[in-house]
């Protein structure tokens, strides 16, 4: 809870706090589980409702941390026109259990589809092997 | 008349002064400026489909189904969130909007259990009344898609549950919790489709979340998602009756929807004036008290109270009490007789106990529970301001700046109004909460007091004298209104006396524990933050020092200028539903109705040529009297209706001996309460529900309570006084509360224009009713205080003679817990008990570790009158030396330990603050056993008609 406290400690004077303080816990912590939910609200002198809310909505905060490597795979209309939905079962394959692959819709490179990110890194102008390739070495 | 529902606006009413007009479907129609499209067409009779919108939330545009088209703007606007303005033509129903509607409709029911025969909600649903209105006649998309049925409901609260799949995600639960009670405790969880209503974390269900069960979201859901428990068991009402509640001073009025005989549910009226449309846990759930099986229906007699108790018919119960009244007053005398009005009976109940101890009597020696919570607040304002009530109506809260909060806990005590004032909050109002516990309005979601002085309980007279110096000496008393107001000699003795250096707040903080600094700077806040508007409870009455705090408040709001407007004011939250009602109606016993002298011969001349006696010149006994002097042996027989001074009075030892040294102890009500452990006569008493009559709230408002079903003890409760009248020769005949109204006004110059009429057709009433105010008073002391001139009156603090020492250094204080309600007689009779199951001591950390006791240990709670058991909350809630207890249950009997010091003007009763030791515990005390047995040999019920042994 010491951790959560600093990472509050540090955005509570920001109008609007709450997100930046989300995704701090969540990179620091990798989660942002019930308890960290409760402390955040009582912190910040909101509900657990509210930060729950806040929480659930966004796809990048977790309740329970997962450490396996991610790969963010856009399926978005441009990514889909230029052939993305095909090479999702050896995605897949490639990931088994070891990689979680995660779903976007759109990166912002709708012209060179379709596009992955890894962390902060963006891959264009992806087939079906490159794709494979960047997953199994993630 | 078929059950119809309350009419529904779509969009909160707008107050504007400027006023827009605008053709909906060829028709005109003119609105306040910022009115929606929706309310303008309801305005005008109209009813545009909706979901997501009602009007006791603001507008979301959500759901997509109140579409409009209007001339010249693009596409298809939402009408919930579309402003009329000047010459807009609308047009609610056209081929496009019809299409667009059913679209919208299909996509809802293609995802919703088509279960409506068997469901709760049948023929009491929007989505229901929605889907008819946009013509639905099939689902193109079918069923079969991906959906959200199946899932289990949320049953964890006892009044209500939560079906998920009946939920549509209209959010309009949400958005209640969050602006009508503020609480903010449900939320919608994920996005989507995958959207769903969710109270709190992943780990919540709504009992354990932070909802207070108030039930706004209940109301506020289109569907059966949220429904109400009886609904499910019983079926949607056949009529309704609009009602008072009975539990606290808030005076919230419902809407009794009722099938038969069987209260189905109890919806706060929208019409409400005191409570606007909501209500709390108590008031809208809390009413199964009724029918409990504890509830005694027959009257019962018997010689002496070791003997069980005996049913007997009305007429022998009345005649043997009448008997045994007339008996002792031959022998003893008048003055040997005295009764107890309640705080929880109606207007015309109170004034009829009191006219039977003074017409049939013959003395004045009655008295009501107001004398243990508000009587100081009766003789401060009435003292400084004229007259003995609170200077505004709950409205006023919407135009405060500076809420000064002494004394009280508004979440628990009276929520309702808490809700309207943590709305204004806010909004931006700034709060100073003066109090020796943090209440939740210190800090909880959303609130925050800009100024929390903990004071070391019993010191509120310096305190506020502190704050007055600042207030004097830093220039910030506002002189117009003194000079003009108020009587300046007074103000000048006060000025000079409060500006003394003995009573700044550096030199105070040693006694007040208040931070000199913090003071100051919350004095200066409210002298100089714009509306400054005070609230207080009975954190500032039950004082040896109550009657001076209520002045010294009255003191502060008129040095800086903070009466005779909306927005400011001296506010008492009053305890009980009827405790202004039952000051009001002369139940002192110095006082007739209206607050008029006894000894005031003119008034005394009234009453007597109008009831045909002769009235006792002297003033009564006060309740604590009463039992000094039954022990002494002069007072010999009492008559209590609807109160249970054995468990609410303090020392109750005290207590319990005057009452046992009595020859005939009459108790009037629904149980075999504490106090019916000592009683010879039990008269059965009727529920709020059981009867007419009126009962005014904490703002003077004067309210009907209506009869929405038949005494289940044959008798409404002002009846069975009458009986006993009769029976001791009044010859009384009234057919109705209403003919006592009559009575009343007739009698109450403050009363004049109230009639039991005027009261159906309007809705309530603010006393006074008079020629100079022929609609009742919102707001007193406008352009002159009732007196005249406003009086300020100096306040030197002298510290109680309670104090700690070696044996009793810490300080107990006591109030009150949301779910129970004071005794809880009615309350630990309902559900609410899975609330607060116990009373609970709540101690310092750095006090319970020098005890060695942890969270949940059973503790000894000593004071020098007496000792309980009970367990501890350990919480930094409470400053370490103060701890906190509630009264609510009779196997701790908090007021075991409390004294009978009390405030020096009116008597009322020290209860916050007593000196007390808390040591570990292995079991209950003496008393508590000794107790026990006698409440169980008491409450034996010889039913020997029926030939069975006693039990």
């Amino acid at each position: 809870m010491d951790r959560i406290d600093q990472i509050v400690a540090r955005h509570v004077d920001r109008e609007g706090p709450l997100l930046p303080i989300l995704h701090d816990v969540q990179a620091e912590l990798g989660a942002i589980d019930t308890a960290a939910e409760t402390r955040i609200a009582h912190l910040l002198n909101l509900t657990r409702a509210e930060v729950h809310g806040v929480v659930s909505f966004y796809h990048d905060f977790r309740a329970e941390q997962d450490l396996r490597p991610v790969v963010q795979v856009c399926r978005a209309e441009a990514c889909q026109a230029r052939g993305i939905e095909a090479m999702m079962p050896a995605v897949a394959t490639a990931a088994g259990d070891r990689v979680r692959v995660e779903t976007v819709y759109c990166l912002g490179l709708c012209s060179v589809g379709p596009n992955a990110r890894i962390g902060d890194d963006l891959h264009a102008r992806l087939n079906e092997a490159a794709l494979t390739k960047l997953v199994e070495g993630a | 008349m078929g059950y119809a529902k309350q009419p529904d606006f779509g969009t909160p009413a707008v107050r504007s002064d400027r006023t827009v007009t605008l053709s909906i479907d060829g028709r005109e129609v003119t609105v306040p400026e910022g009115t929606s499209v929706m309310r303008a067409a309801a305005e005008i009779g109209g009813d545009i489909p909706k979901l997501c919108a009602t009007d006791m939330v603001k507008s979301f545009g959500s759901c997509r189904l109140c579409l409009v088209e209007v001339e010249g703007m693009r596409g298809t606007p939402a009408s919930c969130t579309t402003p009329a303005t000047e010459g807009m033509v609308v047009k609610t129903q056209t081929p496009r909007l019809e299409k667009l509607r059913r679209s919208v409709m299909e996509l809802y029911i293609s995802d919703h259990p088509l279960d409506c025969l068997t469901c709760s909600a049948n023929n009491d649903c929007e989505l229901q009344d929605a889907a008819a209105d946009v013509g639905l006649r099939d689902v193109r998309y079918g069923y079969d898609g991906a959906h959200h049925l199946g899932q289990a409901p949320d049953l964890s609260n006892p009044y209500f549950l939560f079906a998920p799949d009946k939920c549509i995600v209209c959010s309009r639960c949400v958005r209640a919790c969050d602006e009508v009670q503020g609480t903010l405790a449900l939320t919608v969880d994920g996005r989507g489709f995958a959207s769903k209503i969710s109270a709190g974390t992943a780990e919540d269900d709504f009992l354990s979340s932070e909802c207070v069960s108030c039930g706004a979201c209940v109301q506020a859901c289109p569907t059966s998602a949220l429904m109400e428990k009886s609904v499910k068991e019983h079926g949607k009402p056949e009529r309704s009756v609009v009602t008072t509640c009975a539990y606290c001073g808030v005076g919230c009025t419902f809407r009794a929807e009722m099938r038969g005989e069987q209260l189905v549910r109890m919806v706060p009226w929208k019409e409400g004036k005191a409570n606007r449309g909501h209500s709390c846990v108590k008031g809208r759930f809390a009413w199964g008290y009724a029918n409990h099986k504890d509830r005694i229906t027959s009257p019962m007699i018997r010689d002496s109270i070791d003997e069980p108790w005996r049913e007997v018919s009305w007429a022998e119960a009345i005649s043997y009490t009448a008997g045994r009244l007339k008996d002792i007053r031959a022998q003893h005398g008048a003055r040997a007789l005295g009764g107890i009005t309640s705080s929880r009976c109606t207007n015309e109940e109170t004034f009829l106990v009191q006219k039977l101890v003074r017409g049939g009597f013959g003395s004045n020696n009655v008295d009501t529970c107001a004398r243990v919570c508000h009587s100081p607040t009766g003789y401060g304002l009435k003292t400084t301001f004229g007259t003995s009530a609170g200077t505004q109506d709950f409205d006023s809260v919407e135009h405060s700046d500076v809420i000064l909060v002494i004394g009280a806990n508004p979440t628990d005590a009276h929520p309702v109004f808490a809700s309207r004032m943590k709305r204004r909050l806010r909004e931006g109002a700034k709060l100073i909460v003066i109090d020796p516990r943090r209440i939740d309005l210190v800090r909880s979601p959303h609130i925050e007091a800009q100024y929390h002085l903990p004071l070391q309980p019993g010191t509120n007279v310096a305190v506020l004298t502190a704050m007055a110096h600042v207030i004097v000496t830093e220039g910030l008393v506002d002189t117009q209104f003194v000079a003009e107001r108020c009587e300046v000699d007074a103000f000048e003795d006060w000025a000079r006396f409060v500006a003394d250096e003995s009573h700044s707040p550096e030199r105070l903080e040693p006694v007040t524990r208040v931070p000199a600094e913090e003071l100051r700077a919350a004095a200066r806040l409210f002298a100089t933050g714009g509306n400054g508007a005070i609230y207080y409870g009975l954190g500032v009455t039950e004082h040896s020092q109550g009657s001076s705090t209520v002045m010294a408040i009255a003191n502060l709001a008129m040095a800086t200028g903070n009466i005779g407007r909306p927005g400011v004011g001296v506010n008492p939250l009053r305890g009980q539903n009827n405790v202004q009602g039952a000051c009001d109606m002369g139940s002192f016993p110095h006082e007739l109705s209206g607050y008029r002298h006894i000894s005031d011969a003119e008034t005394r001349a009234l009453f007597e040529s109008d009831w045909g006696v002769t009235l006792d010149a002297e003033p009564g006994l006060r309740i604590n009297n009463m039992l000094d002097a039954a022990v002494d042996g002069t007072f010999r027989a009492i008559y209590i209706q609807g109160e249970d001074i054995l468990q609410s009075d303090p020392d109750t030892k005290h207590v319990a001996a005057g009452l046992k040294a009595m020859d005939c102890v009459i108790v009037h009500d629904l149980f075999l309460n504490e106090t019916a452990n000592y009683a010879h006569v039990f008269l059965p008493g009727s529920t709020f529900l059981e009867k007419d009559g009126t009962f005014t709230n904490a703002e003077r408002r004067i309210q009907p309570v209506r009869r929405v079903m038949d005494p289940a003890n044959g008798y409404e409760d002002w009846q069975v006084t009458q009986l006993l009248a009769n029976a001791m020769g009044l010859g009384w005949d009234y057919g109705h509360a209403s003919e006592i109204l009559a009575e009343i006004a007739r009698l109450t110059p403050t009363f004049a224009g109230v009639t039991w009429e005027r009261l159906c057709e309007e809705g309530s009433l603010q006393w006074p009713v008079n020629e100079a105010n022929p609609d009742g008073a919102p707001v007193m002391h406008v352009d002159g205080f009732v007196r005249g001139k406003g009086h300020f009156v100096v306040t030197e603090y002298v510290p109680t003679d309670e104090k700690t020492g070696p044996r009793f250094p810490l300080l107990l204080t006591t109030g009150r817990i949301l779910s129970q309600y004071n005794v809880g007689a009615q309350t630990r009779r309902t559900a609410n008990t899975a609330w607060h199951p116990e009373d609970l001591l709540e101690m310092h950390p750095t006090d319970a570790e020098n005890r060695g006791l942890n969270d949940g240990d059973w503790v000894r709670l000593a004071s020098r009158k007496g000792e309980t058991t009970l367990r501890i909350k350990v919480t930094d809630r409470v400053a370490p030396g103060v701890v906190y207890t509630t009264f609510h249950h009779p196997e701790t009997q908090a007021n075991v330990v409390t004294t009978d010091f009390s405030d020096w003007a009116t008597n009322c009763p020290e209860y916050k603050v007593t000196a007390v030791q808390v040591s570990a515990s292995n079991g209950p005390t003496d008393w508590q056993e000794d107790y026990a047995g006698l409440a169980e040999r008491s409450r034996r019920i010889s039913h020997e008609a029926e030939g069975e042994p006693a039990e």
